[in-house]
C-alpha cells in the first residue's frame, strides 16, 4: 500500500501553467497555417481541459476557434489486466468527420505513451486525418514506446516512483498548480 | 473516479445506486463504440468469455457474445445440450473444467436461483448473471434502465408501471431494485396469482388493472407472457389477459404523450401488446435490444477490471 509524502514539490504554479499554453497555442497556430482544418481533442480528464484552455488561447490570438473534440483511452488500453485500477470510461465526442483533417491531440502529463497510443487508435477507428501532432502540458520521461510530443510545457525530469500531480482550479478548486509527489512505501 | 471493484455482477439487489450509476456511465461511453464504422475497441484483448447458458436463449446470448467481440474478447459458447451437463456432470464440475481453461469471465443462465452466486463463490472467473431462474437477470434490467434514463434524462420521480407475469419474472425483480434506488415510483399491475400484494414489502405499489395506470404512468414496461412457465392456476386463459392487462391501441391512446413503452422481448403480439403500438412512435423496443449491447460492453468491461483489485 503506498502513500503519498505530504512534501511535494510545486514545478508549475498558475501563471507558468497559463504561459505554457499559450506558447503551445501560439506554436500549433505557426505550424498549421489553415485553422479551419485543425480540431483541438484532449484526452479525460485533465486534458480535455489543457485543450479547452489552448481553444481560448488561440481564439485570442487569431480570432477563428478551431473545433474541439475528447477521445477516450480507457477503452482502447489493451493493459486492462495488468492495471490493476480501472479508468472511467468517457464518450469520444468529435463534432466532425476526421478524413483529412489535422488533430491536435492533448494530454496534461506525458509518461509511458501508452495513454497517446490509446488515442491515436480510438481516432483511427473514426477517420483517417491527415495528421496527427500531440502536444501535452508535461513531460515527465519514462516512455515505454517510440512516442514523443510536438508541443511541450515543460519538461519535468522525475523519478519512477514519483507522480505528477497537475490540478486545475475549475475541476479541482485548488489553484492551477503542476506538483511532483514522492510516493513512499509504507 | 470509478468505485467499481466487483468481480461478478449477479443481481442488482446487492448493488448501490453509485455502482448502478457507475454502470450506465461507462455504458453510454460504450454505445458511442456501435456507431462507428470500426465497432472494436482493444479493452478486453487476451481475455476469455465463455457464454455458458444451460437454459435456451438467443437473444440475451447473441447480446454478451457481440458485446464481448467489440471489446476483442475471445467467445466461447456453451449451451446446456452440448454440455456434459446432460451427462450428469455437476454445475460446479463443469464450471471448475471451464476455469481450467482459463476463462475469464463466464456468463451464465441456469433454470435455479442462486446458479450463478454458486459458482462465484467457487471460481475465480467473472460471473455475470445472465438470468438465473425467477431470481434476477441484472443486465436486462439495467438495459432497461438505461433506456429509460437515455429517453428521459433522469428516473427521479418518474412513475414506471411494469405490467404481467411479476411472480415469475427476474427481469421485474431487477428492474424493481434498479427503479427503487434511483428514485423512480414503481407500480406492479397484474393478476392477483402473478402480482402478490406480497410485493409491497419491496417498497412497490401493486394494482390489478391496466386501466389504473394509463393516465399517470412515464413508463409501462410489458414483460412476456412466459408460455413455459404458466400453470394453469395462476391463469385464467390469453383472452382473459388480453382483455385485463392487453396493452391495446385504445389503451395505448389514453397514455401520456411522452410514456415510454417498453418491452424485454421476444413479444407475444396482440398479447401484452397489439402489433401497432409495439411498432409505433412511443415504442422503445428495439432500442432496447440496442442499449443492451452498450450495458452487457459495460459489465464485462467493469468485471474484468475489477479482477485483481484488493478486496
Amino acid at each position: 500500500m503506498s502513500q503519498e509524502h505530504p512534501e511535494t514539490l510545486l514545478v508549475m504554479d498558475a501563471d507558468a501553467i497559463r504561459k505554457a499554453i499559450r506558447r503551445i497555442a501560439h506554436e500549433i497556430v505557426e505550424r498549421n497555417t489553415d485553422l479551419s482544418r485543425l480540431v483541438i481533442a484532449g484526452i479525460p480528464t485533465r486534458g480535455v481541459e489543457v485543450a479547452k484552455r489552448i481553444l481560448d488561447h488561440i481564439e485570442q490570438i487569431e480570432g477563428v476557434r478551431p473545433e474541439f473534440g475528447v477521445v477516450d483511452v480507457a477503452m482502447h488500453r489493451d493493459d486492462l489486466r495488468r492495471r490493476g485500477r480501472l479508468t472511467a470510461v468517457v464518450p469520444t465526442e468529435l463534432p466532425v468527420d476526421l478524413d483529412d483533417r489535422v488533430i491536435v491531440l492533448v494530454d496534461d502529463v506525458l509518461f509511458t505513451g501508452r495513454s497517446c497510443r490509446a488515442a491515436l487508435d480510438a481516432i483511427s477507428s473514426f477517420g483517417r486525418p491527415a495528421r496527427v501532432q500531440y502536444a501535452v502540458l508535461v513531460d515527465r520521461g519514462h516512455r515505454e514506446l517510440p512516442i514523443r510530443a510536438d508541443y511541450v510545457g515543460k519538461n519535468v525530469p522525475t523519478a519512477l516512483e514519483e507522480k505528477i500531480r497537475v490540478r486545475f482550479e475549475n475541476l479541482d478548486s485548488v489553484p492551477d498548480s503542476v506538483r511532483v509527489v514522492r510516493a513512499v512505501n509504507s | 473516479m470509478s468505485g467499481w471493484t466487483r468481480k461478478d455482477l449477479l443481481g442488482l439487489d446487492e448493488l448501490s445506486a453509485e455502482e448502478l450509476r457507475i454502470i450506465l456511465d461507462t455504458a453510454k461511453a460504450f454505445k458511442g463504440v456501435g456507431e462507428r464504422s470500426l465497432k472494436k475497441v482493444p479493452a478486453l484483448r487476451g481475455h476469455t468469455m465463455v457464454n455458458f447458458f444451460v437454459e435456451p436463449s438467443t437473444r440475451t446470448r447473441t447480446s454478451f457474445e457481440l458485446a464481448a467481440m467489440r471489446l476483442s474478447a475471445d467467445v466461447v459458447n456453451i449451451s446446456a445440450t452440448a454440455s456434459s451437463l446432460q451427462k450428469g456432470e455437476s454445475l460446479k464440475d463443469t464450471a471448475l473444467n471451464l476455469e481450467a481453461l482459463r476463462a475469464d469471465i463466464i456468463v451464465l443462465r441456469h433454470s435455479s436461483a442462486g446458479a450463478s452466486r454458486f459458482l462465484a463463490e467457487r471460481l475465480q472467473a467473472s460471473i455475470i448473471n445472465a438470468g438465473d431462474g425467477a431470481h434476477e437477470h441484472p443486465t436486462q434490467g439495467l438495459l432497461d434502465i438505461f433506456t429509460m434514463i437515455e429517453k428521459r434524462g433522469s428516473l427521479e420521480g418518474a412513475e414506471v408501471a411494469i405490467i404481467g407475469d411479476i411472480l415469475f419474472s427476474r427481469v421485474a425483480r431487477s428492474n424493481i431494485y434498479a427503479l427503487n434506488k434511483l428514485g423512480a415510483k414503481v407500480t406492479l399491475v397484474g393478476p392477483s396469482t402473478l402480482v402478490p400484494k406480497a410485493f409491497e414489502k419491496l417498497g412497490v405499489k401493486v394494482a390489478h388493472r391496466i386501466d389504473d395506470i394509463l393516465e399517470t404512468a412515464d413508463v409501462v414496461n410489458l414483460l412476456r407472457i412466459q408460455h413455459e412457465r404458466q400453470r394453469k392456476e395462476y391463469f385464467p386463459g390469453i383472452g382473459e389477459y388480453i382483455k385485463l392487462f392487453g396493452l391495446t391501441k385504445a389503451r395505448a391512446e389514453r397514455l401520456k404523450p411522452g410514456c415510454l413503452i417498453m418491452h424485454p422481448g421476444p413479444i407475444n403480439r396482440g398479447v401484452e401488446i397489439d402489433s401497432d403500438v409495439a411498432d409505433g412512435d412511443r415504442s422503445v423496443i428495439l432500442e432496447q435490444v440496442t442499449n443492451g449491447l452498450a450495458v452487457r460492453m459495460a459489465v464485462l468491461y467493469l468485471c474484468a477490471g475489477g479482477v485483481g483489485l484488493p478486496s
